[in-house]
């Protein structure tokens, strides 16, 4: 991907006057964004050609990158070529490091990227293409990229610190702790909403399980080569571990079709579920070398090969879109989660328009990497552009499917019936038609034994792909090319979990620190025992719940996770309108403020309908209310009456945890309108946090920096 | 292109790759020592396998993949 990027990427110097080629150019671009904008959204054909999105995006984004993003730079946050960086400033050759604009950029989006654009875009198609799309598209441009590159150009100008330390610096205590207990709550949810997507996408597939459970013995030696044969050898070492990976892909083929090891690897949703749990605590709690730091260089090289793939395809083959613009399921009656296009769409879509969590990435280690402060520009704003884009690639694959078959694949057994005669014709009277052959055929093609209710997006975004790669390469190997693309993803959810796992320790060991100092210490393995427990346990629960859902789990779970990751951008936003006012340019504060307000909107919207919405599959409180009725009734199956107290108290508890959301996120929105009160109206706050300008020394060692690279 | 300019430009890249994946992060860690550290005293640097281990223990510290 990186190698496109600087054609689209390519900062534009600041020029006294615009030739009449350049205006040209960007009125070029203007109108071909406007035509294909016009085109995806005002289409009603049979099918629309998939190019017409791809071309739009890339306008869009052009525009937005060459105006929006300039003029942030220029005007809002005044990056200045002459002040030092921290890096420059507190060079130590370990986290403080001035690197190459490119380096910084590839290390930036292998952190940001994840799997929440793969998967948010492929359940939102339940809308159709359109819905999604438009805001893929709008909200990266006008917010989540401008979220990641203010909260950069904030850390950088503080030292490269955190979200929380700037929320207490800028905001103070309350807001602090509030930003802090925040990411731990979204941390949970994220880790146990992955964890189902891998436990969804391998159960009763023998192949993945086979070829995802393999990454952990290839991590293991990889760890151990690098830890011991040859020392520091990071790319000998991932070249050996991407070969054996490859290598598992196929020979999970061999299993799939041998008697014993079929049954072997053929594992239940409980028993994964079991499996990701126990995996989660010893990656917590081993040594980095040995797993963690092995699977991640893995993982890595794979999601950069792959979404280079993937756009490579889509560019390509240029296939038709089946899914139309917009599906009747607007009303909130979808089945693959409950509730109407305002606002489910946007919690839904999360992290390919505005995620939270990447401001933790642009006040973590990027800002302690820039060269030049107005690098921020490519690497926070540019970075996120091409998440975004991966958001779009992803939406393409799921709605390149015929519909039935995408309904199929991603609607749970408790809404269109767990027999595949009652699903198809559920599916098919909704106006998308499919056949019991048609799906029998497809999981036969792709070496699986149903494709029926594979809810969590992964096997349908895999089926997009693996069509997608044998349109490109031949038909002969859509069973691998399905396979490889489960691979992909479980691998590079299964990093975010444990990577994530570990820092949620480290968190929680830090904040029971203050009252029990022996727990703060991490070498400290009792303490480290029972904080990774804790934090294994809490999303082990959540996990748990989802697998036993009735209704396939993603419903109650995606919603909930979507709602903490907006939020936590809102609290980022807060952070960045606070420092924007406080910094003298109050008139520019929208640019921050608008969003801001409109994540307030949305994800107030989304917790109110899920906490007192009527409809049982939307409402946490109806639901527990209704099942309540049925069991006091006796009105339910002996096997749900059996489950029914359990199915209450989640729903209660993911009840009491959407409240908490809506809680803290109304209290930083307070306090941020507090504090920017008292800057605007000249009442004492907290002095800024800003550290004071330092002119750059001109090193000659920058001028032998290599050149920009495929990673 | 010449001979030599396909060799300089093939170890640009080689040297961007092995940046940019952190192979050579220890050649980095000698160098920035041997400049912080005046010539004579009586430290030595670490040996490549505390390096790395200290190394990618502070590097897993921070949130360093998302969702």
């Amino acid at each position: 991907m990186a190698r496109r990027a600087p054609l689209l990427l390519a900062p534009m110097p600041v020029r006294q006057r615009t030739p009449l080629l350049k205006t040209a150019l960007w009125v070029t671009v203007a109108v071909l964004g406007a035509v294909a904008l016009g085109s995806v959204a005002l289409h009603r054909g049979e099918t629309i050609n998939s190019a017409w999105l791809v071309v739009a995006a890339i306008c869009v984004y052009a525009l937005g990158y060459r105006f929006y993003s300039a003029f942030i730079a220029a005007k809002v946050l005044s990056l200045d070529a002459s002040r030092a960086t921290p890096a420059e400033r507190l060079d130590n050759g370990r986290d403080f490091v001035p690197t190459n604009k490119w380096i910084v950029f590839g290390h930036h989006f292998a952190a940001i990227s994840g799997p929440g654009p793969l998967i948010g875009p492929t359940l939102a198609a339940q809308f159709g293409y359109l819905p999604g799309t438009l805001w893929i598209l709008v909200g990266a441009v006008l917010g989540g990229c401008v979220q990641d590159f203010v909260i950069l150009a904030c850390s950088l100008r503080r030292n490269g610190r955190s979200l929380g330390q700037m929320a207490r610096d800028e905001l103070g205590p309350v807001s602090g702790a509030t930003a802090l207990i925040g990411v731990m709550m979204i941390m949970i949810i994220l880790i146990a909403v992955l964890g189902l997507v891998v436990v969804k996408a391998l159960a009763h597939s023998p192949w993945g399980t086979f070829t995802v459970g393999m990454t952990i013995p290839i991590a293991l030696l990889m760890g151990f080569y690098m830890r011991h044969i040859r020392p520091g050898r990071v790319l000998e070492m991932s070249l050996i571990g991407v070969v054996l990976l490859i290598l598992c892909v196929l020979l999970g083929g061999y299993v799939n079709h041998h008697p014993s090891l079929h049954t072997a690897f053929d594992l239940g949703p409980k028993a994964l579920a079991w499996i990701v749990i126990v995996y989660g605590f010893a990656a917590a709690t081993l040594p980095v070398w040995m797993l963690l730091a092995p699977r991640d260089y893995l993982s890595t090289f794979m999601k950069l090969g792959t979404i280079f793939l993937l756009a490579i395809a889509i560019i390509l083959l240029r296939p038709e879109i089946q899914m139309p613009a917009v599906t009747p399921f607007i009303d909130g009656t979808g089945p693959i989660f409950g509730g109407k296009l305002f606002p489910f769409v946007f919690i839904t879509i999360a992290c390919g328009a505005i995620s939270g969590f990447h401001s933790l990435i642009s006040s973590g280690t990027t800002p302690k990497l820039l060269t030049r402060e107005p690098d921020a520009r490519m690497i926070g704003y540019g970075a996120m552009m091409l998440e975004s884009f991966v958001a779009i690639m992803a939406m393409i694959a799921a709605c390149v499917m015929e519909p039935g078959i995408f309904f199929a694949i991603n609607s749970p057994a408790g809404v269109v019936g767990a027999l595949p005669a009652e699903t198809v014709a559920t599916i098919s009277s909704w106006g998308f038609p499919v056949s019991v052959e048609m799906m029998d055929g497809l999981a036969h093609e792709v070496g699986e034994i149903t494709l029926f209710h594979r809810t969590g997006g992964a096997p349908s975004l895999a089926i997009g792909m693996a069509t997608l790669f044998s349109g490109l390469f031949g038909d002969t190997f859509i069973s691998v090319w399905y396979h490889f693309a489960i691979m992909f993803e479980a691998l590079f959810i299964l990093t975010t979990l444990d990577a994530g796992t570990r820092v949620g320790r480290f968190m929680l060991q830090d904040l029971l620190g203050n009252v029990v100092p022996a727990l703060g210490r991490t070498s400290w393995y009792p303490g480290v025992f029972l904080t990774s427990a804790l934090v294994v346990g809490s999303w082990g629960y959540f996990l748990w719940t989802g697998v036993t859902d009735p209704l396939g789990g993603i419903n109650s779970l995606w919603p909930l996770f979507g709602i903490s990751n907006q939020m936590l951008a809102a609290i980022a936003l807060c952070v960045a309108t606070t420092i924007i006012i406080k910094s003298g340019r109050a008139r520019y504060a929208w640019v921050t403020a608008f969003p801001l307000a409109w994540l307030l909107t949305v994800t107030s919207a989304a917790a109110w309908e899920k906490l007192f919405s009527n409809e049982f599959r939307i409402g946490f409180l109806a639901k527990a209310r209704i099942l309540g009725d049925q069991l006091t009734a006796g009105t339910l199956s002996p096997e749900m009456m059996e489950k029914a107290p359990q199915l209450i108290f989640n729903a209660n508890l993911n009840a009491a945890l959407t409240f908490f959301f809506l809680v803290v996120i109304w209290i930083m929105a307070t306090d941020t309108a507090r504090i920017c009160y008292r800057v605007l109206t000249g009442r004492p706050t907290l002095p800024s946090s800003e550290t004071p300008f330092e002119p750059t020394r001109p090193s000659p060692d920058l001028a032998t920096i290599p050149e920009p690279t495929q990673m | 292109m010449t001979a030599a300019n396909l060799l300089s430009v093939l170890s640009t890249l080689w040297r961007g790759l092995r940046r940019a994946t952190g192979d050579d992060a220890y050649d980095r860690y000698l160098e920035h020592w041997r400049v912080e550290h005046t010539v004579g005293s009586d430290e030595e640097p670490m040996d490549i396998k505390t390096f790395y281990r200290t190394h990618q223990e502070a590097q897993w510290q921070d949130v360093r993949r998302c969702c």
